[in-house]
């Protein structure tokens, strides 16, 4: 398919916040020692005096935000995802689930598209942790509009959230605000970040070379999940696959099988890393390995349509 | 509510005993470390920080971060005597539905600066507040109690830098080195002495202390509020169990509730001294 190519969601972070950091002085930014990767430079050159490097420290990193929340701030913490999620875990569940806090976390370099760097860099794991803290909103925006938007909602959002932003430029997939991309009635794909391109890819040449006509919905925010999207999606589609640059159904997929468990129970496919960490390589290289490419959700949307096929029999 | 100088040594004194009496109604808890903080918390919220325990979110309000929280029981207590919420209510600790949880929830119990209980985050969480402070022009000091065991943590030390690094001269933290933590005696488990020297090294302003002494704790507040450039890091040495002879020293008492015996004991021993 040809898509406009956007920024890095990572990027569009950056940018978005330090846009957002002059209308609302209550938000404050650390990182440690990442900001040029992370892109919360840009917010550290603007507003020196709320823009905290605490070097190489996520936990005191989010313990600091923890204090400057609870003092009524609004803190964006970033660095690594595998960093921030795996190095300042106890931090994040004390300080800001467990104790209500309003404190932001994006972290960048999400999944494995990262590529090069290898898999002691790659997330993929963010997603499942980040949605194992109570209370938490997941967000793992697919392209440079989404993410643009979903700063401004997190911080006027009461409470923490988590958003995975990732290395590479994305393809813009958003034309407005709606999480339905594609429109269909044989089979959903239920993708976030960087998956959703593939996904619409996918759909693409099934249409074309198939005939089949599959729904493309955009998970950008993994909880609270759009259950009601999901569920419309089981009851008209009667099939899903869900695909996540993260460990295979344990991030995304856990809460869209959730939702279709208790609403409306079809076969559904997973895609993702199938429990491994990734290595160094060239981003396309890595999903065509890893098994996270346009060409592998088609094959996982022809078996769960052929369990649909079976099970009305 | 303010005690004198004079009065301090009571009100610790009434302090011991809602610990002893709590802890062993609760029949859990840690004692030893409470009564070896006992000093310094009476003399923060009872002759040294400003706060309104009607107003608990007071946007000048002095901050107090128990880092070590298994010591929560000296701490409610003093809230309790402070006016937070009536004294009975220290009898409920650690049942369902308490907002005086077996480690501090400050969503469940106002007036609570932060939630601890895993140990070594407290300092790094002082030092947020501390540049809150600071961005808004405020001249609220942070306090912040760590134990000797719990600055056995990675965490610490990334804030004893970073504290440095920021210049959070706002920020004052005692270290309750009772000398002993859950396993044994701290130079056994983890030797960090010398502890002054780690804290001098860091770039701290460091003031060693007797910490069951009101004058000295009183003297090195007053030092350490008029530091302009450094954190302050006042070292207090105490005596883990402080006050009951036969918890004193003792590690068994770090972790465990006395029996009715023992608490009697300990209650006419307090109410002696």
């Amino acid at each position: 398919m040809d898509f406009k190519i956007g920024l890095a969601t990572r990027d569009a972070y950056g940018k978005a916040l330090a846009q957002l950091g002059a209308s609302m002085e209550e938000i404050v930014v650390l990182d440690a020692d990442l900001s040029k990767s992370t892109k919360t430079e840009v917010f550290g050159k603007e507003f020196p005096d709320r823009f905290f490097n605490v070097g190489i420290a996520e936990a005191n990193m989010v313990g600091m935000a923890v204090g400057l929340a609870s003092s009524g701030k609004i803190p964006f913490v970033s660095s690594f995802a595998s960093f921030l999620m795996c190095k300042a875990f106890d931090q994040l569940r004390m300080g800001v689930a467990y104790s209500e806090n309003n404190v932001k976390v994006v972290a960048s370099h999400g999944g494995i598209s990262l590529g090069q760097d290898g898999a002691s860099q790659m997330a993929v794991e963010d997603l499942g942790l980040a949605s194992l803290l109570p209370g938490f909103v997941v967000l793992c925006p697919a392209d440079e509009p989404s993410t643009r938007d979903l700063v401004e909602v997190m911080a006027c959002h009461q409470g923490p959230v988590y958003m995975r932003v990732g290395r590479p430029k994305m393809p813009i997939v958003h034309g407005g605000g709606s999480s339905r991309l594609r429109d269909g009635k044989d089979a959903t794909i239920v993708a976030c970040g960087w998956m959703v391109a593939p996904a619409l890819e996918a759909a693409d040449i099934l249409a074309k070379e198939k005939g089949l006509d599959v729904r493309v919905l955009d998970a950008y925010c993994l909880k609270p999940l759009d259950r009601k999207a999901v569920q419309r999606a089981a009851e008209e589609t009667g099939a899903l696959v869900v695909a996540e640059e993260h460990l295979a159904g344990l991030g995304l997929g856990a809460h869209v099988a959730r939702a279709v468990l208790e609403t409306t129970p079809v076969p559904m496919e997973f895609v993702g890393l199938e429990d491994t960490y990734a290595e160094s390589g060239d981003p396309d290289g890595l999903m065509e390995k890893y098994g996270l490419t346009a060409h592998d959700l088609m094959e996982k949307v022809l078996r769960v349509l052929q369990r649909k096929k079976t099970q009305a029999k | 509510m303010k005690c004198s100088r004079q009065e301090l040594p009571d009100m610790a004194a009434k302090l011991r005993a809602h610990v002893i009496r709590m802890i062993a109604e609760a029949g859990s808890g840690h004692p030893g470390g409470s009564l070896s903080a006992t000093e310094i918390v009476t003399s923060l919220y009872f002759h040294v920080m400003n706060y309104d325990p009607k107003k608990p979110n007071m946007p000048d309000r002095d901050r107090f971060i128990m880092s070590k929280g298994h010591a929560c029981p000296v701490l409610y207590a003093a809230m309790a005597e402070a006016g937070f919420f009536p004294t009975e209510d220290l009898l409920t600790l650690r049942k369902l539905g308490s907002p005086l949880q077996g480690h501090p929830d400050k969503v469940r119990l106002p007036g609570l600066e932060a939630s601890t209980g895993s140990l070594g985050q407290g300092l790094s969480i002082g030092i947020g507040a501390a540049m809150a402070a600071r961005l808004d022009g405020k001249d609220y000091k942070t306090y912040v109690l760590l134990g000797d065991g719990e600055i056995d943590e990675g965490q610490i030390w990334e804030a004893a830098m970073a504290a440095v690094h920021f210049k959070a001269s706002n920020l004052i933290a005692f270290l309750d080195a009772n000398q002993q933590q859950l396993d044994g005696w701290t130079k056994e488990i983890m030797n960090l002495e010398p502890l002054a020297d780690k804290w001098v090294s860091f770039g701290w302003h460091v003031q060693d202390i007797d910490g069951h002494d009101f004058d000295q704790i009183l003297k090195a507040i007053e030092q350490a509020e008029g530091e302009k450039t450094k954190p302050s890091m006042i070292l207090c040495r105490t005596v883990k169990g402080k006050g009951v002879s036969f918890m004193e020293g003792e590690v068994g008492f770090h972790g465990k509730a006395p029996t009715d015996e023992e608490a009697k004991q300990a209650l006419a021993e307090i109410e002696k001294r």
